[in-house]
């Protein structure tokens, strides 16, 4: 879960990091009573990507006036596929300077990396690109964290030894974030010193994994409901499945995540896009069979389904009889190619056949077939 | 021969009572692996399945000189069952349990620095098989015939299938390991490929990777400075748009890196045979 900068800013603040008076508005009222309470402030898309001042997310306002009319532009917004459900009206900073600190995972070493650069303000992999001798890292014993002669000696090779003291108080408060939260990413970026000498979060990213979710049920509560997504991806968490939305319109069924991600590989090869990943991990019971199809046909834009089962221990028979079952009671009309593969395949084929669902005889065919099938309209 | 495992292989299973793991045991004990116990906190004393069942691997181990571990446990006691398998003398861990926390497993892969000698599979992976002899995991059997081909992959259901086509054609396997989807893993492809480069059984080798991380260029990087295998390798996930998580969590692309396409580039650049498809890969092996 990526939390908007609001909320991440409300955890970094719980965790003891100085962050900019600031307040959220759903409406354009909510954002002049901000700057009533707050004076000049910046008006903040909140959204879960990157990018939105280049996508005019951010706006500042010297009077109420202007707040109002930022919020009234900004909200409902569409930024990089995220509906702007609110925006964050925050106090603007007196910048001396911009530091850029962040955690995350570095895969290749199996670890947390941190990484402190005097280049605050700037996007940390342009940095990283154009001059990484600018970027200091330290990969902290993941038990007990960063260690005080570790961070001194960070600070000074990232050129920013004047400010040792401070700047490794917020690091080991934001490396709380960790094992407190189970964050894969925690960035600051700008921390801004200010012209007063104050060392404040600017803007704030934070991840919480997915897989730690049963840990933090208080966060998910708090925020996860705010944050707006694809509507077939929320209705499909609702369903418990492994959902993403793509922007084609073939609907993709499959169990197994390498067998799923193949079998929209297949479809694009043979012509079609595909609308979505859907994985119904294994068994393909008919029941799950069933939710994966009601999400994939709320969305208009699909014109036909494939579905590619491998059944290792799973009956052929037993998958295409749920198969079926679930395509009759969702009353489906569009096309719809099965390959079923497994024990008693045949006997799944026959059982497809006779109900008038197209059996494929491997995946590329299949992916063929649904292409063929979804261009000439035809109905099953 | 094979790697890592075989018919004489003393293996017990953590979470041996649950269901997962018992059904699994049977599946197991079906094929010939030597399961010779379990753990299950406080149903120490008890047997299941025919064998018998321990309080903590320790006790196992004593008890029976078990050398290798299937760990069948909900996300949640995963990390600490893996730190128990080292802590307590086992040296082939693998970790069939999906969902596990990335920081639990930094901190994993952090705690078996001090355990050398345990090589961990998984987590998150369907587990090892040596056809006819031996597996611990879920792979099933009914598609596997022995044979000279190494097989190493990232996802479950894509190795069934590649598997059962290979067997289908009479083209048997030497050993057969899922390595896993997630973003920080035991074993690595690396890691499988150089075993297999050991194993005078193994004459081919079918890689099987997928988007996200670098752990494929790494093994291309391997096998450009030489290697002895007839290899095909195929890289799942090219249509994938950046910053989506596609089912697995390691499986996403951030970014240039881990691309389909710079995958099968390291490869080419290896010498590598690269497959379009699954289908294609029974053909480019012969």
């Amino acid at each position: 879960m990526k939390l908007l900068e609001y909320q991440a800013k409300e955890v970094l603040s719980s965790l003891g990091i100085a962050v900019p008076p600031g307040a959220v508005a759903r409406t354009p009222d909510e954002a002049a009573a901000a700057y009533a309470r707050l004076g000049p402030v910046a008006v903040k898309a909140q959204v879960p990507v990157g990018g939105r001042g280049k996508a005019g997310g951010i706006k500042l306002a010297q009077t109420a006036e202007e707040a109002r009319a930022a919020a009234q532009q900004i909200i409902g917004m569409d930024i990089k596929g995220f509906r702007v459900p609110l925006v964050y009206c925050e106090t603007a900073l007196d910048i001396a300077r911009e530091i850029y600190v962040g955690f995350t995972v570095d895969r290749d070493a199996r670890a947390n990396v941190l990484l402190l650069s005097a280049k605050g303000g700037m996007d940390i992999e342009s940095v990283a690109e154009e001059s990484p001798e600018a970027i200091a890292r330290l990969h902290p014993n993941p038990w007990r964290g960063p260690l005080d002669f570790e961070l001194n000696r960070l600070a000074f090779d990232a050129d920013l030894g004047e400010l040792v003291r401070p700047l490794s108080a917020v690091i080991k408060k934001l490396y709380r974030a960790i094992p407190d939260y189970d964050a894969l990413t925690a960035e600051i970026n700008p921390l801004v010193v200010t012209r007063s000498g104050d060392v404040i979060a600017g803007d704030a990213k934070l991840e919480i994994d997915d897989n730690a979710a049963w840990r933090h049920r208080d966060l998910e509560e708090k925020y996860g409901s705010v944050i707006e997504g694809d509507p077939y991806e929320v209705e499909a968490k609702k369903r418990g499945l492994t959902y993403v939305s793509l922007d084609g319109e073939i609907g993709i069924i499959g169990n197994g995540a390498g067998l799923c991600m193949s079998t929209l590989d297949l479809v694009q090869r043979a012509g079609g896009r595909p609308a979505n990943f859907c994985d119904i991990g294994g068994g393909a019971k008919a029941e799950v069979v069933e939710n994966a199809l009601a999400v994939i046909l709320m969305n208009p834009r699909v014109t036909g389904v494939i579905i590619n089962v491998f059944g290792g221990i799973t009956r052929g028979d037993e998958v295409a009889k749920g198969i079926v079952t679930a395509r009759d009671n969702l009353q489906m009309k569009l096309p719809l190619v099965v390959r079923l593969s497994g024990t008693n395949e045949e006997e799944g084929r026959a059982i497809l056949k006779q109900h008038g669902i197209e059996p494929g005889v491997n995946a590329w065919a299949s992916a063929q077939k649904i292409v063929e099938l979804t261009r000439a309209g035809a109905r099953t | 021969m094979s790697i890592l495992l075989d018919g004489s292989t003393k293996v017990i299973v953590q979470g041996i009572t649950g269901r997962e793991g018992s059904f699994h045991t049977e599946q197991m004990q079906a094929l010939g692996t030597k399961v010779v116990g379990g753990t299950s906190p406080g149903k120490g004393g008890t047997s299941h399945l025919g064998v018998p069942v321990f309080n903590s691997v320790a006790d196992a181990v004593k008890a029976t000189g078990a050398t290798a571990s299937g760990i069948f446990v909900p996300a949640p006691f995963a990390a600490d069952a893996i730190m128990e398998a080292a802590a307590g003398g086992i040296t082939l861990i693998v970790c069939i349990s999906e969902g596990i926390p990335i920081q639990d497993m930094i901190r994993v892969k952090d705690f078996l620095q001090g355990y050398p000698q345990a090589r961990l599979l998984g987590a998150n992976c369907p587990g090892l098989l040596v056809p006819g002899q031996a597996k611990i995991g879920i792979i099933p059997q009914r598609i596997t015939m022995p044979g000279h081909i190494g097989l190493v992959s990232r996802s479950g259901t894509l190795t069934y299938e590649v598997a059962s086509a290979l067997s289908a054609r009479g083209m048997g396997q030497s050993t057969i390991v899922g390595i896993g989807g997630d973003p920080v893993l035991g074993l690595t492809f690396s890691d499988v490929v150089q075993l297999f480069e050991k194993d005078a059984d193994t004459t081919h080798l079918v890689l099987i990777g997928e988007i996200g991380g670098s752990d494929e260029e790494h093994a291309a990087d391997l096998l450009a400075r030489g290697s002895r295998l007839k290899t095909v390798a195929f890289i799942s996930g090219r249509t994938a748009p950046e910053g989506k998580r596609m089912g697995h969590a390691g499986a996403i692309i951030s970014g240039n890196h881990g691309t389909a396409k710079s995958k099968e580039e390291a490869f080419k650049r290896a010498g590598v045979v690269v497959a379009e498809t699954t289908d294609d890969i029974v053909g480019l092996l012969r």
